[in-house]
């Protein structure tokens, strides 16, 4: 059962300051030069109110780089120092409803056989304040993914434009009734009709059940070579992904001490695959671009009743040559 | 464009080329590269302003050059990079067409010899954007520049966008792929990604043939094509060699003069 | 009384012209600032930009590359390829925002025992006075959460 309350821009304000004065950190989509980041915030009116951001908010719980342990050589000893994950508690503000509900796909990684203390952390200390989507883009599919544009799933509190200025708060969590509480007296709560803007229409392009069944049959299909012609195999895509969440493990040490850190990886790349034999399993760009689709949408609702995929369509924006992935998605459901 | 669709149409008909390599329509008004193999499809290619990605990157993908011989519509830029790609024994002339579009008018160029032709009229530039701001961050103090490409490399992904862009790196194993030793750290901290784009600059200079698609290609929207602009820049500069203008290897890193002219070496 | 700043300065050399210049330097008892950490390689040739690069992100404070006189190389003209690179990788140092002022190329022979310690002393008095590399070692903890 959630909470719903009227909130003005200025309310909102109010909520970023006592958020900041409590110590947190807040971040949200900000247009910075022609570009949209993910970067500290001080007030609401900051945030673009249109579009999303290039790069996903995932390296707010799962970070471009992250140290995970320290070592030192100490004569023939190694001196290990674990790291345990600094983390200011995060609001993140303004973020898009699709990019809320990312985090459930690497939840489920990170928590499936081995607790990942270092996602945990992050993710336990990060509340998440969604803005639904009153406009989309021809790259958007979150209704071809079980999502909508003011889906709710992933977010702590949920802001819908109202037609007449400012917005409904939806506080849907524990942690967001915490936020909430910081400045409590300046939420009124809604009674009635809202007035609200009548979010984007995402018209669904593909049925994700479908096409994970089509998918079953369609492994040897030339279909993947086509399509994957024109791709480059770099990794943006993957790293723009809210739920993309291969990673790589760098030692970077010398003959002292060294430090192991974890990155993001991308299954695209050649060398993801490669064997210390030499051997790669996946050594064809259309090998490599089928398994980022049969991962998404075949593998994940296998193992984890949850697709890897929220329609976002940053994966689309993002590419250099146009690799529309509502396109091929389509096609490959057919 | 009808003109090329005519064109293309005839060379897949006849059989003279597997595959017309070009541009086709993206997603909203967007280009994207597609390989047209048959020839009711010749009309697919488009030719306009928003045509400028360099397309010569695909000459040394394996399964396009495993599509069979092919035609090339080319840009500036990419008649230069297949003369790049000649002069570093990366291309062999009977297996790639270039339909260059120079000045409005349709060229077909079957050898490199006529490629070098036409390249040498068409007037080196990069665009007014990228030279004010080269001159501007030249023109900056050191601890200016540090700052700001500390700024934009720290946003860096490392996705390599821009290398899989550039028709000029086509080495199947990347200095960054060396891992003994990892000359290059693989996570994209800031001073691993200042080091990598260094030494892409530095691979690249005096190969460059200036397109900007790593620039374009950058999702997060770094400038990064102005690094390997900057070390072509300092190329001909200081030895008057350059990429992409002749088929005949002449790479400034790998010859040299007796006297070059430096004033920096005590 | 504060610690006086020490820089470390990291040297790549020649074998067969620095590193025996530098010999000399010692057999001539001439003595120079041991702030230097020699790095010896068959030739300037074999010098890669990356090295460089490494050695300011690995804590150094200046660097020192030094050869053979053109014309005096062992292999001929390792280090003629070397004088190009270094030409345009010093632009793009520049370019970068790496402070010049740390960073000195030389020609020093077998017989130049007294330039060794001269350019040695120069360049390491130079570093001291620009202080460590706070800028380039700071950035070693940049990006990484």
């Amino acid at each position: 059962m959630s909470d719903k309350y009227i909130v003005s821009e200025t309310v909102l304000g109010a909520l970023i300051d006592a958020a900041a004065r409590s110590g947190r950190r807040i971040l949200g989509p900000k247009a910075v030069a022609e570009r949209i980041e993910i970067t500290e915030i001080k007030t609401a009116s900051e945030l673009a109110n249109s579009g999303q951001s290039t790069v996903s908010a995932k390296g707010t719980v799962f970070p471009k780089v992250e140290r995970l342990l320290r070592y030192r050589f100490e004569g023939k000893n190694v001196a290990l120092e674990d790291v345990e994950p600094q983390v200011q508690p995060t609001v993140l503000f303004g973020i898009r409803p699709c990019e809320a509900r990312a985090f459930h796909a690497l939840d489920v990684v990170f928590n499936w056989d081995y607790k990942d203390k270092f996602f945990n952390t992050r993710l336990a200390n990060t509340t998440v304040v969604a803005m639904s989507c009153t406009q989309a883009d021809d790259s958007c599919f979150c209704t071809s993914v079980g999502s909508r544009p003011d889906d709710t799933a992933g977010s702590d509190i949920l802001l819908s434009t109202l037609k007449a200025g400012g917005f409904v708060a939806e506080v849907l969590t524990d942690k967001g009734k915490a936020l909430v509480a910081l400045a409590k007296d300046a939420f009124q709560p809604l009674t009635g009709d809202a007035g609200l803007v009548p979010p984007a229409t995402v018209a669904p392009a593909f049925d994700a059940k479908v096409l994970q069944q089509k998918l079953a049959a369609k492994f040897d299909s030339p279909l993947w070579a086509e399509q994957s012609l024109r791709c480059l195999g770099c990794g943006a895509c993957a790293f723009v992904c809210p739920t993309c969440v291969c990673f790589d493990i760098q030692d970077e040490a010398d003959t002292r001490q060294g430090q192991r850190l974890r990155a993001w990886d991308s299954c695209g790349m050649r060398m993801f695959t490669l064997h210390a034999s030499g051997h790669n399993p996946r050594d064809k760009q259309s090998q490599r671009w089928r398994q980022r689709v049969y991962h998404k949408f075949a593998y994940y609702p296998e193992r984890f009743a949850t697709l890897g995929c929220v329609g976002c369509g940053k994966c689309s924006r993002a590419c250099p040559v146009d690799m529309n992935l509502k396109q091929h998605l389509v096609e490959a459901a057919e | 464009m009808e003109e090329l669709h005519n064109k293309a149409k005839e060379l897949l008909s006849s059989g003279a080329v597997k595959v017309v390599m070009g541009y086709g329509k993206g997603t909203g008004e967007s280009r994207r590269p597609i390989f047209v193999r048959m020839a009711e499809r010749a009309s697919d290619l488009v030719v306009d302003s928003g045509c400028t990605q360099n397309l010569a990157t695909y000459l040394t993908k394996a399964e396009v050059c495993a599509l069979g011989r092919m035609a090339i519509v080319a840009i500036p830029s990419t008649l230069r990079s297949i003369l790049q790609l000649a002069a570093e024994k990366q291309l062999r002339e009977e297996n790639v067409i270039a339909l260059a579009v120079i000045d409005g008018q349709l060229r077909e160029l079957a050898t490199f010899d006529a490629i070098e032709q036409a390249v040498a009229t068409i007037p080196d530039a990069i665009s007014e954007a990228d030279r004010t701001m080269i001159d501007k961050l030249v023109a900056m103090s050191v601890a200016e520049r540090r700052a700001f490409w500390a700024a934009e490399l720290n946003r860096c992904v490392k996705c390599y966008a821009c290398r899989s862009s550039c028709p000029m790196c086509y080495c199947e194993r990347c200095t960054m792929d060396c891992n003994r030793p990892q000359w290059i750290p693989v996570a994209s901290h800031a001073i691993g990604n200042i080091e990598y784009h260094m030494v892409r600059a530095m691979h690249l200079a005096g190969r460059c043939v200036e397109c900007g698609t790593c620039g374009k290609a950058c999702p997060i929207g770094i400038p990064v094509h102005l690094l390997t602009f900057f070390a072509e820049d300092s190329v001909r500069r200081q030895f008057g060699q350059k990429g992409g203008a002749s088929a005949k290897l002449d790479y400034a890193m790998s010859t040299f003069k007796p006297d070059d002219k430096e004033e920096f070496i005590r | 009384m504060a610690e006086q700043f020490e820089p470390k300065m990291t040297a790549f050399v020649c074998n067969w012209c620095t590193y025996a210049g530098a010999d000399l330097t010692g057999t001539s008892r001439i003595k120079y600032q041991a702030n230097v950490r020699v790095i010896r390689l068959p030739c300037t040739g074999r010098i890669d930009f990356m090295m460089v690069l490494k050695a300011f992100s690995r804590g150094s404070d200046g660097v020192i590359i030094s050869g053979c006189h053109p014309n005096d190389c062992h292999y001929t003209s390792g280090n003629y390829h070397a004088r190009r690179r270094w030409m345009v990788f010093r632009d793009l140092l520049d370019f970068v925002g790496i402070d010049l002022e740390r960073v000195t190329f030389s020609w020093v022979s077998a017989a130049e025992g007294a330039k060794w310690a001269e350019l040695v002393n120069e360049a390491t008095n130079k570093v001291r006075a620009l202080g460590p590399y706070k800028e380039i070692q700071q950035l070693a903890a940049v990006g990484i959460d």
